[in-house]
């Protein structure tokens, strides 16, 4: 595929983006000024950029309860996700949400979700929107290998499929489901293997490469825009880190396991990709792109930490829709 | 202009002057209802695979994309196994994101006994949806309270659960030609009386008025008030007529732990005002709280009836 150098840099800014992001997340999750838990998403910030890249603005997606990188790669705010981790009424859910409920349906972000597979049902609703609406809007159900082991990712697959809805499922295979090993849960090995299931494509890809990834959500973007149905894409990839980032969360994943993946980072990949093209990206563009990140999360804190908390009789409203 | 219809055919008129009136509608249910489908099409009238929960949770989606889903349960029985996508999803989502986007979707089901179904086909489960916040819900109990309050559900910007009563679907009432709808949270007082207050509900509400025949001929002048709609709760109008009859009975087809009647018969006692009206201890006549059985015998003498509820009147008339 021929993707721009100035679209490539543009990845490598989200993926850089929600891993700074997630750092500091986790760093003031521990320090207390977070609460409750943050799932970070470090080490597969290929896949959430690499699909989104595929998307207009209008088409939707719905995330897991690892949402930070679906957020960001869809155009999220970082104040407002800040905020929101931080409590504030300046969240985008007011500080109703946290980090596993963040919003924003004005970019077709339907939604972290706390339950596992509880969002692929909803998304394949949008996907029905899309079709009745028929303006060739598609949708994006990202979830894990966990998800494909439950209920709604099959029945939604099947429904899906049957009414050819211009849907993408885009698994993030990283192997474990909290410290479950997809080894030992799943009766397949490949995810993709059970788009067989429903005839539709199942896509294995290296979810490290962020090339693959977008290639292959483009061609499913593509068919699903085209009125022929959904896709299910599988991503092999790994989280950097635990489950959350609890400082008492156990991780019994093989230290050989973990490290051989981090030398598969994606963010370095892409790195070493374009500075091994001619005039792409030096040290020293990478490292201002960065500090320009880094800028943007500090000034994302800032403004968490200078928004107020919401008023205790806040906790009454939006119950219902007036 | 009015005729008489039944619940089944009020709710049916319903759904087709609410799609007619707004494209944004589409219906989801196991097995396509035919006049919808000869109206509306294919496209907007699905029959689907049977995956409750999928359906659930899709409404929810369409819902967040500008559509006005509804999605028939068909029974009661069957919710529970979308259960996940009603407590998790539907129920919290307008709050959980902060208010950013509405959830306009009806779901409906029929609920309750008397049909010899047995245990999983009899169920009158409505206090357990009533125990989560978010979800609007209506029970009605004749054919025009039927059609009007649906409309009203259909129109409304919040997951609403339309709990339908079989023993109701062939009541046949009357049904005005002209357009009218019923807000929710406006109790009715189907029958007035000045002696002893009946809050009852769905199909009880008839056991209820013909129980008063029979009080009244004892000399006992029984109010009959039918809340209609779970959520929100007219509590004022239930409360209004216990400080006039200063003595209640709840009549509910559920069983009486943590029900609707629990509920009622609370928001009255709990209000110190109406408490201090009160004569008698509120009285509740429900079902016994055991799974329903098949065999007429027992399933009979499960239920509550217009002889248990004249029986309870009686009972709070005798108190001093």
């Amino acid at each position: 595929m021929d993707i721009s150098p100035e679209r490539q840099r543009e990845m490598l800014r989200l993926m850089q983006t929600i891993r700074r992001f997630e750092e500091r997340a986790s760093t003031d999750y521990v320090a207390g000024d977070i609460y409750g838990t943050v799932h970070c998403y470090i080490g597969e910030e290929a896949v959430a950029v690499g699909v989104c890249a595929a998307l207009n603005r209008d088409d939707q997606i719905i995330s897991t309860h690892r949402g930070h990188g679906h957020c960001i790669a869809k155009g999220a705010d970082l104040n407002r996700m800040m905020a929101e981790l931080y409590g504030r009424e300046t969240g985008y859910c007011k500080g109703k949400g946290g980090s596993m409920h963040i919003a924003d349906f004005n970019i077709g972000m339907l939604g972290a979700n706390g339950i596992v597979a509880g969002g692929i049902s909803i998304i394949t609703g949008a996907g029905l929107a899309a079709q009745l609406e028929g303006k060739g809007r598609v949708a994006v159900s990202f979830f894990g290998d966990g998800a494909s082991c439950a209920g709604p990712f099959h029945e939604s697959l099947n429904i899906a499929a049957a009414w050819k809805l211009p849907m993408i499922y885009v698994c993030e295979n990283n192997l474990w489901a909290v410290n479950t090993s997809a080894e030992r849960a799943l009766a397949v090995q490949d995810v993709a293997a059970r788009a067989g299931g429903y005839g539709i494509p199942g896509v294995i890809v290296d979810g490290n490469d962020i090339f693959a990834v977008h290639e292959a959500a483009t061609k499913a973007v593509a068919r699903a825009r085209a009125g022929e149905g959904p896709t299910l894409i599988e991503c092999k990839t790994y989280r950097h880190r635990r489950h959350t980032e609890r400082p008492t969360q156990p991780d019994i994943r093989p230290q050989e396991e973990i490290d051989a993946w981090m030398k598969k980072d994606p963010i370095d990949r892409l790195v070493a990709h374009l500075k091994g093209q001619q005039g792409q990206l030096s040290e020293e563009e990478w490292k201002a792109m960065d500090d320009e990140i880094l800028d943007k999360v500090e000034a994302a804190v800032a403004f968490a930490k200078a928004s107020p908390f919401p008023a205790p009789e806040r906790a009454t409203d939006d119950v219902f829709a007036a | 202009m009015t005729r008489e219809i039944s619940c089944a055919e009020a709710g049916m008129e319903a759904l087709i002057e609410e799609m007619q009136r707004d494209e944004k509608i589409f219906h989801l249910s196991t097995d396509a209802p035919p006049p919808l489908v000869q109206r509306f099409g294919e496209a907007r009238v699905r029959g689907t695979p049977i995956a409750e929960g999928a359906l659930t949770g899709m409404g929810i989606g369409a819902a967040g994309s500008g559509f006005r889903p509804i999605i028939d349960w068909r029974m009661v029985t069957f919710s529970f196994v979308a259960m996940d996508q009603v407590v998790n999803q539907a129920s919290k989502i307008h709050y959980m994101f902060g208010g950013q986007t509405k959830f306009p979707i009806l779901y409906r089901a029929t609920v309750g006994g008397g049909v010899r179904m047995a245990a999983q086909h009899s169920q009158s489960p409505y206090s357990m949806f009533m125990n989560l916040a978010g979800l609007k819900m209506i029970l009605p109990s004749t054919p025009y309270d039927t059609k009007g309050l649906l409309k009203t559900a259909i129109r409304d910007d919040n997951p609403v659960i339309s709990f339908e009563s079989t023993r109701l679907l062939t009541l046949k009432g009357e049904v005005p030609e002209e357009e009218y709808t019923i807000p929710l949270g406006v109790a009715d007082v189907k029958r007035e009386g000045t002696d002893v207050t009946i809050v009852a509900l769905a199909w009880l509400v008839h056991e209820a008025l013909a129980a008063a025949e029979t009080l009244e001929k004892e000399g006992i002048s029984a109010e009959v008030i039918d809340p209609r709609t779970l959520v929100p709760m007219d509590a004022e109008t239930i409360r209004a007529s216990a400080r006039k009859t200063g003595r209640v009975v709840v009549a509910d087809e559920a069983g009486p732990t943590c029900g609707a009647s629990a509920e009622i018969s609370a928001l009255i006692t709990e209000d110190p005002a109406t408490f201090k009206c009160l004569k008698a201890a509120v009285r509740r006549v429900c079902a016994l709280q055991v799974p329903i059985p098949y065999s007429p015998t027992l399933e009979d003498a499960v239920f509550p009836d217009r002889h248990k509820i004249a029986a309870a009147a009686r009972a709070v008339m005798a108190e001093r």
